[in-house]
């Protein structure tokens, strides 16, 4: 799949130091000192407009980029440098990175919706090419020469005839370069790229695979405490009383009880686990749970749904012609998890004035004011610190561990680290919630496809909502935001293809059973899911192959060539689904998806082949096909294993993934009650990348997400004839549709 | 506070504890060597792997008195930034990890493979590195870079 490395880039030595690139992570004294007080001279401009917000030229001729977004093992602390020093005509290796700081980096917004390099990426992009004409301004008055006589290379401004240049650093470090982004700042032409769009090595990885990698949860300061903190048995729980006797005998062991937030804290971890176990509590009844087992059906009659008619396209084609087919469909994706591998966990020290927290959030200037307001300190007083934590697709429970530990750290003085317990984290981290869809159609025996309707029930995003409410300032009574936050749930719920008639209309919920947040590519693995698989169902009531089907009705080229690549890849034989052999013991068949991601960005078109099971009812996915276009590419080993992650994750929430509750609390909460894929039911994933590097670069983290539910579906259709619409495929559900029932 | 002495990538360290059924994890997260992750606590998900006398088990399920007098490797005692073994090179070479919260453990795991079997199978891997999770989807990555380690390249 991958090209062989054989490049000198890739010497043992660049490997293993990560392409040279020194990564900055602002932990704590002197070096931050210098920083916040600005590398460039004065106090360290903050504001998104300015050049220096994300740059500084150093005395030694290296340059500090300051980055608002973080790199969560995306690649950003890579991706991000080859933008800038492509454009500063210098290598990756003179360019310091520093993310996620409150004190040093510009609010770039969340890490999220694949935006970080589109929007990110392209905010670097402008500061760097505003840089580089600034410098060869400078560099024309000092020489006294015009600028148009000058050209950039290896860190200097010099005649483009030849001579003595001026470095970088001799034309401005120490100072500022009192500049806004200039958006027509020449851009360098991505015909002399050098650096962008070239597989260079990430500087984080040689230090995961050595151990060296310093994660939130291996961060310790002086002094500090290990705290646990307690949730209620039953959600929504008061707490009525705490026997602080019950862990006496634990030594140095201390409670802090404020309002309904318990946590006991300890000078060592393990001890810290043994008084959580050990406290006596008694808790109040929850706030009652649906029951699971009627929730889908009470989606659709819930009292406090309001309608939006999202999209109307054309006009309904009356009457239908005699030929025409009309199918209804429902699908439903469930509440999922995003059961991060390590449970959250975070470090804050609260001290009367100041407060300095040290989290993995995706969205540590997001939560800034959050966290003032909940501490009650002025904005300028609070610095939140981003450091990597275990993997986070959206909003896991690393926020609420952040403000967990900057609750206990102001309860007892001193710096706390909080580490949530595996229970903690499937039970309480917030889920991506369930989406009901409904969609009818009409085909003709031709495939035109002559009407279309959409009907999805998902909760509503509370406006102007940019975070989630935490747990622990819920808890001990603090300012807290209240309301929902979703993600841009309701995209791609109508199809790419061309229709006579098109609506989509959205049944918003005001309330979700379990307070839901963005799970990687927010919604549209379920939209897209319905919608794709809806075309594969028109596509077999038309009798049509499902490829030639799509292709009659998609007009954008960028994905009639994808589509087409995948077909390629994957030899695939034009025939109508299911195939032949659909009553083999072990069926095997193909399927297919296509998806615009949010109509305007990433294109993906997957294919899948999968083994069907028919007395066991297991589903293996055996490889799967991805061409994919998200524009330019800056660093295509990245995209790759983007989009690797992003099929693998979602073949797990198509295949088994769905939050079980009771009436009180989650009951899902370890690996067995909540599995996720293994690497012997791991797929093999060939990936074709078209690379556009005149078009503006587009996400690679979620759209491969999408796109998985239908290619898989399809697949099984196409083995079995049988049709899944219900998530997660597991044997019981599979063993029901075989027999004829319905899923 | 009982006093349990192991030998720790070769070193002899003592560990004090006043619980004798601490998990062997908070041991050696309290001497510094943080490359070993807490997972779970429950044995199911593999982050916490570590060598104990070659064999991969489970770190959060080992109390410390169980290893007195043990042999425990974990991840900063298999190789260095300098000098990496095989499977580190190999795991780097392939950009394998994303966050790479599970990576200590999945290389555990794989070394005691590597030493017990020399050329695994694919599924051999597989199946060797069931019980190691990943949650960022670097599955396809690990198994080229065990099948590279292991000098068969793809």
């Amino acid at each position: 799949m991958n090209a062989p490395i054989k490049s000198s880039r890739f010497s043992r030595r660049a490997l293993l130091k990560g392409g040279a690139l020194t990564v900055g992570f602002a932990l704590t004294g002197g070096r931050t000192g210098a920083f916040a007080q600005g590398v460039a001279g004065g106090p360290r401009v903050l504001d998104p407009k300015e050049v220096d917000a994300f740059l500084a030229i150093n005395g030694n001729g290296t340059v500090t980029v300051f980055c608002g977004k973080v790199d969560l093992g995306q690649g950003l602390r890579i991706a991000m440098p080859q933008i800038v020093a492509e454009e500063l005509y210098i290598g990756v290796d003179k360019i310091n990175f520093i993310e996620g700081d409150t004190a040093l980096t510009p609010d770039q917004g969340r890490t999220s919706g694949s935006n970080g390099i589109q929007r990110g990426g392209m905010q670097l992009r402008q500061a760097a090419a505003t840089a580089r004409k600034a410098l060869i301004e400078l560099a024309a008055q000092k020489l006294n020469v015009k600028a148009e006589d000058l050209i950039v290379a290896n860190g200097l401004v010099r005649p483009r005839a030849g001579g003595d240049g001026i470095s970088f650093a001799d034309l401005i470090s120490g100072r500022r370069f009192d500049l806004k982004l200039d958006p027509k700042a020449p851009r360098k032409d991505p015909a002399t790229y050098t650096l962008v769009g070239k597989p260079l090595p990430r500087p984080d990885v040689p230090a995961k695979c050595i151990g060296s990698h310093m994660y939130v949860h291996d961060f310790t300061l002086p002094g500090m405490l290990h705290a646990r903190v307690i949730r209620p048995p039953a959600i929504g729980a008061k707490l009525a009383s705490v026997d602080e006797s019950s862990v006496k005998n634990l030594a140095g062991v201390q409670v802090v009880r404020i309002k309904d937030f318990l946590a006991v804290v300890a000078e060592d971890e393990w001890t810290a686990v043994r008084a959580a176990r050990a406290l006596k509590a008694k808790w109040g009844a929850g706030s009652r749970l649906p029951e699971q087992a009627k929730f889908v059906q009470a989606l659709r009659t819930d009292p406090s749904i309001t309608n939006q008619d999202l999209v109307t396209k054309g006009a309904p084609v009356t009457p239908l012609p005699q030929n025409a087919k009309m199918l209804t469909a429902s699908y439903f994706w469930p509440m999922q998890s995003h059961a991060s591998l390590g449970p959250s966990c975070a470090v804050a020290d609260v001290r009367a004035e100041s407060a300095t927290v040290w989290t993995a959030s995706q969205g540590t200037h997001g939560n800034h004011t959050t966290f003032a307001r909940f501490l009650g300190l002025p904005k300028d007083k609070v610095r939140l610190i981003y450091l990597e934590g275990s993997g986070c697709y959206g909003m896991n429970g690393h926020e609420d561990a952040a403000a967990d530990a900057a609750i206990v750290s102001r309860a007892v003085g001193k710096p706390v680290r909080v580490q949530w317990s595996r229970a903690d984290e499937h039970g309480w981290d917030p889920k991506g919630p369930a989406q009901l869809l409904d969609i009818a159609g009409a085909v003709d025996a031709d495939g035109r496809i002559l009407d279309w309707r959409t009907d999805m029930w998902i909760p509503r995003t509370t406006r102007g909502m940019l975070n989630i409410p935490l747990l622990g300032p819920e808890a001990a009574g603090l300012d807290n935001i209240v309301g929902l936050n979703t993600g841009l749930i309701s995209q791609n719920g109508d199809p790419p293809y061309a229709a006579d008639h098109i609506q989509v209309i959205v049944h918003w919920l005001k309330d979700a059973p379990l307070r839901p947040a963005p799970l990687r590519s927010p919604g549209k693995p379920a939209n897209c899911f319905a919608v794709e698989s809806f075309t594969d169902e028109l596509a077999a009531a038309a009798g049509l192959d499902p490829i030639e089907f799509r292709l009659r009705g998609l007009k954008n080229p960028r994905g009639i060539e994808l589509i087409k690549r995948v077909a390629a890849m994957m030899k695939w034989q034009s025939r109508p689904s299911p195939g032949a052999n659909k009553n083999a013991a072990l069926a095997r068949g193909r399927g297919m998806s296509y998806v615009h991601y949010k109509h305007e960005e990433t294109f993906v078109a997957m294919g899948m082949e999968v083994a069907v099971e028919r007395a066991s009812g297991k589903i293996k996915v055996e490889r799967v096909f991805c061409a994919h276009d998200c524009g330019q590419i800056i660093n295509p080993d990245g995209v790759r294993s983007q989009i690797e992650g992003g099929i693998t994750q979602t073949v797990s929430r198509v295949l088994m993934e769905e939050v079980k509750f009771d009436r009180s609390h989650v009951t899902s909460v370890d690996w067995a009650s909540y599995p996720i894929l293994k690497f012997s039911e791991a797929p093999k994933i060939d990936i074709d990348l078209v690379d556009r590097p005149t078009e503006p670069p587009l996400g690679a983290g979620e759209a491969s997400c999408s796109a998985v539910g239908a290619a898989l579906a399809n697949a099984v259709f196409d083995a079995t004839g049988a049709r899944l619409r219900t998530i997660p495929f597991t044997p019981e559900r599979v063993k029901a549709a075989l027999g004829g029932h319905s899923s | 506070m009982a006093k349990y002495n192991l030998r720790i990538n070769g070193a002899a360290r003592t560990v004090e504890s006043a619980d004798p059924n601490q998990p062997l994890l908070y041991a050696l997260r309290g001497l510094g060597l943080t490359a070993t992750k807490f997972g779970c606590g429950l044995g199911q998900c593999g982050a916490c792997t570590v060598l104990v006398e070659r064999k991969a088990l489970r770190s959060c399920q080992m109390t410390i008195a169980s290893v007195q007098g043990k042999s425990i490797t974990t991840l900063e005692g298999l190789g260095s930034a300098l000098n990496p073994h095989p499977l580190q090179w190999a795991f780097i070479k392939e950009q394998v990890p994303q966050c790479g919260y599970c990576t200590s453990g999945m290389l555990m795991s794989a070394a005691a493979l590597l030493s017990e079997k020399k050329k695994p199978s694919e599924a051999e891997i597989r199946t060797a590195l069931d019980g190691n999770l990943c949650r960022c989807g670097s599955h396809a990555r690990v198994v080229r870079a065990v099948l590279a380690a292991s000098g068969q390249g793809v």
